[in-house]
């Protein structure tokens, strides 16, 4: 026999079922309410035809909520609640109807079971959930710029560190050790601070730089490399990096520095270094991103600071 | 200082907001004489233009004197007279190599959201949204004005400012739009709207050798000024089938180039007006381009369509079968004023063309709210409001 699910989640051909179950009990409670609520046990179906309805309709919203994304917890969650609800309105039926005890037991037990179904298939997913937010994304990030410099130009910005603290806002802070080795200080978009020390590997000037970390957290390597761009229009800077996040609570720290808001940043720090290499500044702004209204601010210089421009 | 700032549609007031100051080696800073209300002010001021945040402060065409200089200017001097360009661009980047200086691939620091609503992103511009930059704009006393070593042009003292202030954007612009069509001789050129960009491409039109002129508005008295200042045939759209008066102003043979001068709030009678009007309401299109589908539709196969009205997102039921079918090219842009401003003066200077023939309000910079009320409500025959700071 095949299994056609190999590829998807644990918890999410579960949730699937769970979601065609509500599907069907839902249409089932919607077209025939009174046959439906016989069936659990109401001899005198009239005044539960209306709840038995409006159950109905519950039921098939959260089975489309579980199909829509069957991997998405919330879906199940919604069942999880709507059982306990069924379990409120069974016990309240015992009290107040004319009921049939067998009936009325063999519903309860059901609910029950698909319940305790409900609940391990809500916790899979959000195990799941939490697991694919904490891994890392990708292990490898690559952005391009073109600059319109010589690549002796750019290459010489580059391989001087201590420029990139004063373009970038990623880069806080690089110390030269020695003619091969620095240090580094990067702040991540969420704030987190990570140092190491880096070693020169590759030299090749006005083509290729490559470093790697040779301390701290993570194993990391980067690569620029300068190519001059077709037709006179300057230089490609393509940056790569290379990482391998540790495991623990370092590692997804780690990783959440290179998720795509990282990516972002570096696209960002790109084209700064692009901006100041052309036109000697950093261009900025009264009104960044949506902030603050266009007009001129009352501090410039804490303006200027949060643009990070020195 | 006094500046005029947006809070919303159809409400802008005059506020007290700090003095602007020096941020980087090339800014200027420019205490402004005279500022104008831009037709695309008017998307700002009807909410069609995203990004805009309560307190931004308005304005892109302006002039004025030079009172401070970043320590990386050294082409002006304190005092300079100036007439600044509506787009900021940086002078080295590749585009502005190549002079399409609206392009500017820096001068934007807010580029990523431009990114993300068009692609790629054009120049930063004053006071026109945070998608393009985040600029305090030129409707205020002072402007700081990024690489000024590049835009301001100066200007002699024996030229007044009116006949100077719009090269800062709506004289190039319509120039632009008739260089779009590339004329020549015995071109026959149709210009959608009579607003002031459409006035400077009628005029502009016949300073590049066209032939003949047709103004397509509704408004009689724009369309006077049109036929009487700037010497176009008229066609007012809400009394002539403008397709059957197209064949016959032409001889049957339509327009060699099309201007569309009105951009993403326009206006058609009947049907295609209601749909428009219905599907930018409820979100279903963001601009409404009835003028560009008869432009496109009046063409002559072969012909430019040439788009000088501002276009913000997405526009509906676009007549691509035609542009394909007959071969039309469709041009567009934001104008790159720096190309245009030195060749403009002096047509100014030599007689030309005087460009204070559109204004027809002059206000203090206090009054702005009733300016923009009434230009936008066409009310007392407003064609150009001109604000003094």
């Amino acid at each position: 026999m095949q299994d056609r699910q190999t590829t998807g989640p644990r918890g999410e051909r579960l949730a699937k079922g769970l979601g065609w179950f509500s599907v069907g009990l839902g249409v089932a409670e919607l077209a025939a309410p009174a046959r439906v609520a016989r069936l659990i046990g109401i001899r005198r179906p009239n005044g539960a035809v209306r709840i038995v309805r409006a159950m109905g309709a519950r039921e098939l919203a959260s089975g489309v909520a579980v199909l829509v994304n069957p991997r998405a917890s919330g879906g199940v969650w919604s069942r999880v609640a709507g059982d306990g609800l069924d379990l409120y309105l069974l016990q309240q039926t015992y009290r107040r109807n004319d009921v049939d005890r067998g009936r009325w037991l063999a519903a309860t037990a059901a609910v029950l079971g698909v319940t305790v179904a409900d609940l391990r298939c809500a916790q899979e997913l959000r195990a799941n959930e939490t697991r694919t937010a904490r891994a890392p994304r990708r292990s490898h990030l690559e952005r391009a710029i073109t600059i319109n410099k010589s690549p002796e130009e750019v290459y010489r910005f580059w391989r001087n560190f201590s420029n990139l603290p004063r373009v970038t806002r990623s880069v806080e802070a690089v110390q030269e050790i020695d003619d091969r080795r620095s240090h580094w200080r990067v702040r991540t978009p969420t704030g987190i601070a990570v140092e190491w020390d880096a070693e020169i590997t590759e030299e090749h000037p006005n083509e290729r730089l490559a470093w790697r970390a040779v301390t701290g957290p993570v194993t990391l390597q980067g690569v620029v490399a300068f190519r001059p761009a077709p037709g006179n229009r300057g230089t490609e800077v393509r940056v790569t990096v290379h990482y391998e996040p540790p495991a623990g609570p370092i590692g997804s720290g780690v990783a959440w520095m290179l998720d795509s808001t990282f990516e972002r940043r570096i696209q960002e720090d790109l084209r700064r270094c692009k901006q100041f290499l052309e036109t000697g500044e950093i261009p900025i702004s009264e009104g960044p991103g949506l902030s603050r209204p266009a007009q001129p601010p009352a501090n410039p210089d804490q303006l200027r600071a949060q643009a990070g421009v020195h | 200082m006094k500046a005029i700032c947006w809070h919303g549609t159809q409400y802008v007031q005059v506020e007290h907001v700090p003095d602007p100051a020096i941020l980087n080696p090339r800014d200027a800073i420019v205490r402004i004489t005279k500022t104008a209300i831009c037709g695309s002010d008017l998307h700002l001021y009807n909410g069609y233009i995203p990004t805009m945040k309560r307190g931004d402060v308005l304005g892109h065409e302006f002039m004025g004197e030079v009172v401070e200089l970043g320590s990386a200017v050294k082409n002006l001097a304190i005092g300079d007279r100036v007439v600044v360009p509506f787009p900021i661009a940086c002078g080295h980047c590749l585009q502005c190599e190549r002079e399409m200086y609206s392009l500017c691939e820096n001068s934007n620091p807010n580029a990523w959201m431009a990114e993300k609503l068009w692609g790629y992103s054009p120049c930063g511009i004053f006071g026109y949204s945070h998608s393009l930059g985040g600029f305090p704009g030129g409707q205020a006393q002072y402007a700081r004005v990024p690489f000024a070593d590049v835009g301001p042009l100066k200007v002699p003292d024996n030229i007044e400012d009116e006949q100077v202030l719009f090269l800062s954007d709506i004289f190039p612009t319509g120039w632009m739009a008739a260089e779009a069509c590339t004329i020549k001789p015995g071109d026959v050129i149709a210009v959608w709207g009579c607003g002031p960009v459409a006035q400077f491409a009628i005029r502009s039109a016949y300073l590049q050798g066209a032939e003949k002129v047709i103004a397509i508005d509704r408004l009689e008295y724009r369309l006077r000024i049109a036929h009487e200042r700037a010497l176009a045939e008229t066609i007012n759209y809400e009394e002539e089938d403008v397709h059957e008066a197209l064949l016959d102003m032409t001889g049957g043979r339509g327009p060699d180039a099309c201007i569309d001068a009105v951009g993403l709030e326009g206006h058609a009678p009947g049907v295609q007006g209601a749909y428009d009007r219905f599907k930018q309401a409820t979100m279903l299109e963001t601009d409404r381009p009835p003028a560009l589908r008869q432009a496109i539709m009046e063409c002559r196969s072969g012909g430019t369509v040439s788009v000088a009205g501002v276009y913000g997102g997405f526009i509906d039921k676009f007549p691509m079968g035609a542009v394909v079918n007959r071969s039309l090219t469709i041009r567009s842009g934001q104008t790159h004023v720096h190309r245009y401003m030195r060749p403009l003066l002096e047509r100014v200077q030599n007689g030309d063309i005087d460009p204070s023939f559109v204004i027809t309000h002059r206000m203090r910079l206090e009054d702005a709210p009733k300016g923009y009320r009434i230009f936008n409500n066409k009310e007392d025959d407003c064609l150009k409001v001109v604000l003094a700071a």
